[in-house]
């Protein structure tokens, strides 16, 4: 059995033999709107794009009556409900080293995204916002609050934020789970959420 | 809890179902014939058709994604350099990697081969009581042949990424890097799932398929032992590593059960957090046309109570660096690109290859695993050099193809009669004279020989293809001492 | 300054028009050329199968027949990439040396070196398929192929372009290669066939009544499909139009 250094002479002998340098990557990012409501416009055509759903509260609306209409919109019973947000009341609490397998039957899980991408209509959770990681794969449904003041432009700046640099999991999300393999049909909800909803909303993760 | 309503209508008649094409592959120390398990998926047109369309939807979505982005060539040039420098400097970037993932309370395993691999992974489930796992797609996981090693020892593998669980159960390998069932058609699926899930055999219907899946393997999710994901990316800077999917299927191998085991082929290495931009830009643009996959996901250190494991596998791969002329095949990033726009895996479908690497980048990695068993497999390929155009990492596929040939023929792994061909006419073509008769035998072969001396089955050309008319005029050469030489000018060629 | 002419093999023994269309063509736009008598072939068939020792005679008798031209011209994509890139069998002596880095495609030359955008004698008032050669537009830069992003252009297309009464047609996917592939062709059989008609018939969808390229073995290989299943469309090379040769 060749194990560690065996492995690291071999590359050491067998590598190139040249260094070739790192290149520098520039942010690419010049053409973006500078202002939130122009990266709000690109972020919500590419989550459109990937499945997901943008829903904005109307002038005389709580975040919670906004919720409440997604549910009547898409026909989604919420019968468990999680909310990982002070904005939002549900009906089961997570604790941090909660097990995952009970989560089984929830319907809904609230959360609140760190930032968003405006390239990729992603939005970004870490365990902190998750609390238990497996919620946002587990529920049928997900919910997301995000600032839209914290969307970033494109990946290259989404890889340059530092608050999820000491997390222990970090995830972009971008739409609900789907799979087209099946004769190339795009079906949501393959193994994960089925759907994903964001609601704007002024706030921190 | 609601659930999509399936569309009935899509479903199609049982009566005009094809039945699914079984192209053989070569057992143990045997030799793929490509050629042969092409016609076998070719004798299956409505599968040829359909899969042939399939792809090249994936390669013009591929176009359309990399037209939206200005950058998109500089980006390919930066995935290319950064890979460059992470494989010229792989010794001191692995021990980074390894250093930092252990720093972060990761357990780091190194494997020299495939046995180790799976050797060291089922010591790890030995340790922990483990006999269900779930696992998300990974091709090096295919490579070492990790779940038939694992149902030898009694320990039950669940794929959960849907097209490759559709294979697990019909028992074939996938075809595809990314879409491992798309030489399937619904019906194909429905099928397969009626003997195994208990699906209805007479609904094809995508949504309900897929919603079958979905509730026949929740359960085994959430009884899972452990789970195992594979790695896209392996970052230096942070010990951490990326996976990533768009079923959510390796957030869930890896989140529900408390043992998350990832296999992670050591050129997965890049220096830096900031490098993934490159990449994630790329990977999914170049797969599938969409601007990223719907879960991008950073493992940097198990969860509360869990435990997490790294088995950093070489395989071959230290070796392969050393090779001058396909060392840069290591930068490959899984995304299938080359296989969606090469027109011979469209035709052929994956299967054909007999390999866990499909299509051009098969093509390239397969001979270096088994030069017998995969000699055949650069020659499937017309050089047509679209594969290296959208790579992202910008691998000179073609090239390296032509270089296998090369290589394979200096090794005596092609056939002897094609050898001896080839060497008849290379003596005939450096000899004027030879050539100038060959012509001529040809020209009266084609003119006087009857059609079934010409079309049969040892004429390969004239098995799907007419032959050229012969030229009332006869040979350019014919036609030149006719009409623009002196009459005394001609030499040894014209005879 | 003298061209030598080479007329590739399956040119020469099948498709002599392309030659003299070649030939007459570079002589209409003043240049001295030469045909080499004991020309044959360039080596190609041995080397895309992998047998370059097989290839190496054949390779040198090729730089035997064409170091004394200033340089040298083929209406042959295919070939020319394999003197250019892979004329490596035999010692890289000065005259090889030469061979490689002054061989030229027909389209190449015509546009790039003699930078000809005018060819006043030819009409060719038909819907006109362009067929890329893999060659060609891959290896030799004749274009900006699909896959690639940003920065159209196409050479032989500028050229047919100023062609009288022609109509350029686009097939769905434009550049596919159409499945010769040299040995390829022999060896997968199965797969090239259904390349070819598969190519034939994305042509015929567009309304080509003649699919025209600059690399006749592609031809060849796309007119014996055609025959096989019947399809209507004609095929030139692009020197038979640029000549002015009669449909």
């Amino acid at each position: 059995m060749r194990g560690k250094n065996d492995i690291l002479a071999d590359i050491r002998r067998n590598k190139p033999g040249f260094a070739a340098p790192a290149p520098h990557v520039p942010y690419y990012d010049d053409d973006y709107p500078r202002d939130t409501d122009g990266l709000v416009e690109r972020f919500v055509t590419t989550l459109e794009k990937m499945g997901g759903v943008w829903c904005a509260p109307t002038a005389d609306e709580t975040l919670e009556d906004t919720m409440r209409r997604v549910f009547a919109q898409r026909e989604i019973e919420a019968t468990a409900l999680v909310s990982n947000v002070p904005e939002i009341t549900g009906n089961r609490r997570l604790r941090a080293g909660d097990a995952a397998r009970p989560l089984h039957d929830v319907d809904v899980a609230v959360l609140r995204a760190r930032f968003g991408v405006a390239e990729t209509g992603s939005v970004c959770f870490t365990e902190r916002e998750l609390i238990v990681n497996a919620i946002g794969y587990l529920a049928q449904h997900l919910i997301v609050l995000l600032d839209p003041r914290t969307i970033v432009t494109n990946l290259h700046r989404a890889y340059q934020r530092d608050d999820y640099q000491n997390a222990r999991y970090t995830v972009f999300h971008t739409g609900p789970s789907a799979t087209a393999d099946i004769e190339g049909v795009l079906v949501r909800g393959a193994q994960g959420v089925r759907s994903l909803t964001i609601i704007p909303a002024h706030g921190s993760a | 809890m609601s659930a999509p309503d399936p569309i009935k209508s899509r479903n199609s008649p049982k009566a005009a179902r094809e039945a699914a094409p079984r192209p053989d592959k070569a057992g143990p120390g045997e030799r793929q014939n490509h050629r042969k398990a092409a016609r076998q998926f070719l004798d299956s047109p409505e599968h040829a058709k359909s899969h042939d369309t399939r792809v090249w939807a994936m390669r013009q979505r591929r176009d359309t994604a990399a037209e939206t982005i200005d950058e998109w060539e500089a980006l390919r040039d930066l995935a290319s350099q950064i890979k460059t420098h992470a494989l010229t400097h792989l010794d001191d970037y692995l021990e980074q990697f390894a250093d930092n993932a252990a720093a972060n309370g990761v357990h780091v395993h190194w494997a020299g081969d495939a046995a180790d691999h799976n050797r060291i992974v089922h010591e790890i489930f030995k340790d922990h009581g483990v006999k269900k796992v779930i696992k998300s797609k990974s091709m090096l996981m295919e490579e070492c042949g990790f779940r038939h090693y694992m149902e030898g020892v009694g320990i039950d593998i669940v794929e959960t990424d849907l097209g490759e669980r559709i294979q697990q159960l019909d028992a074939e390998d996938p075809s595809h890097v990314v879409v491992p069932s798309v030489h399937k058609m619904r019906s194909d699926v429905a099928e397969v799932f009626s003997k195994t899930i208990g699906s209805d055999p007479d609904n094809d219907d995508a949504y309900y398929l897929t919603e079958q899946q979905r509730q026949h393997t929740r359960p085994l999710i959430l009884d899972a032992d452990a789970g195992m994901t594979g790695a896209n990316f392996a970052v230096a800077e942070t010990g951490g590593f990326v996976v990533c999917t768009n079923e959510g299927n390796a957030d869930l191998s890896a989140n529900v059960p408390d043992l998350h085991v990832a296999s992670i082929g050591i050129e997965k290495i890049v220096p830096k957090r900031s490098d993934m931009g490159v990449f994630i830009r790329l990977l999914s643009r170049s797969a599938l046309g969409s601007p990223i996959t719907q879960y991008t996901s950073h493992f940097r250190s198990p969860k509360p109570g869990g435990e997490m494991h790294i088995v950093l596998v070489d395989n071959g791969r230290s070796k392969r660096l050393g090779q001058e002329r396909f060392w840069s095949s290591l930068k490959c990033i899984r995304c299938g690109a080359c296989m969606n726009t090469c027109p011979v895996f469209r035709r052929s479908g994956g299967l054909s290859y007999g390999a866990t690497y499909t299509g051009p980048l098969g093509l390239i990695l397969d001979p270096s695993i088994d030069a017998y068993r995969y000699s055949n497999l650069p020659f499937a390929s017309t050089l047509n050099g679209s594969c290296t155009n959208v790579c992202p990492v910008k691998i000179n596929i073609h090239e390296q193809i032509f270089e296998w040939r090369k290589v394979l023929a200096e090794d005596d792994q092609i056939p002897w009669t094609k050898r001896k061909t080839l060497a008849a006419a290379g003596e005939v073509l450096a000899n004027p004279k030879s050539y100038r008769t060959a012509v001529k035998s040809a020209h009266s072969a084609l003119k006087y020989l009857p059609g079934w001396a010409i079309y049969n089955k040892l004429n390969a050309w004239g098995q799907v293809r007419d032959f050229p008319d012969v030229p009332a005029e006869g040979t350019f050469h014919d036609w030149y001492k006719k009409n623009r030489m002196p009459a005394d000018a001609a030499t040894q060629g014209d005879h | 300054m003298t061209i030598g002419l080479f007329v590739p093999c399956f040119i020469d023994a099948f498709y002599p028009k392309v030659g003299i269309a070649t030939l007459e063509l570079l002589e209409r736009l003043g240049c001295d050329v030469a045909y080499p008598f004991d020309q044959t072939c360039c080596g190609q068939p041995m080397v895309n199968a992998g047998c370059h020792p097989e290839s190496a005679a054949t390779q040198q008798l090729f730089v035997d027949n064409f170091a004394k031209y200033d340089v040298i011209v083929a209406p042959s994509g295919s070939c020319i990439h394999q003197i250019r890139d892979n004329l490596t069998a035999i010692e890289q002596t000065p005259e090889v040396v030469h061979v490689r880095e002054q061989s030229y495609e027909l389209v190449e030359y015509l546009h790039d070196v003699l930078g000809v955008r005018e060819f006043p004698w030819a009409r060719f008032p038909h819907r006109v398929g362009y067929h890329d050669s893999c060659n060609t537009l891959r290896n030799l830069g004749h274009g900006q192929p699909s896959e690639l992003a940003g920065g159209y252009f196409s050479k032989p297309r500028t050229l047919l372009e100023t062609v009288a009464g022609i109509e350029l047609v686009s097939p769905a996917r434009p550049d596919e290669c159409c499945g010769f592939g040299g040995t390829f062709s022999v060896t997968e059989p199965e797969v090239s066939g259904r390349m070819g008609y598969d190519k034939i018939t994305d042509h015929g969808a567009a309304g080509a009544e003649y699919i025209v390229s600059a690399d006749t073995s592609c031809l060849m290989h796309q007119q014996g499909c055609a025959k096989r299943i019947g399809a209507p469309v004609q095929f030139k090379h692009i020197a038979e139009i640029l000549n002015g040769d009669a449909a």
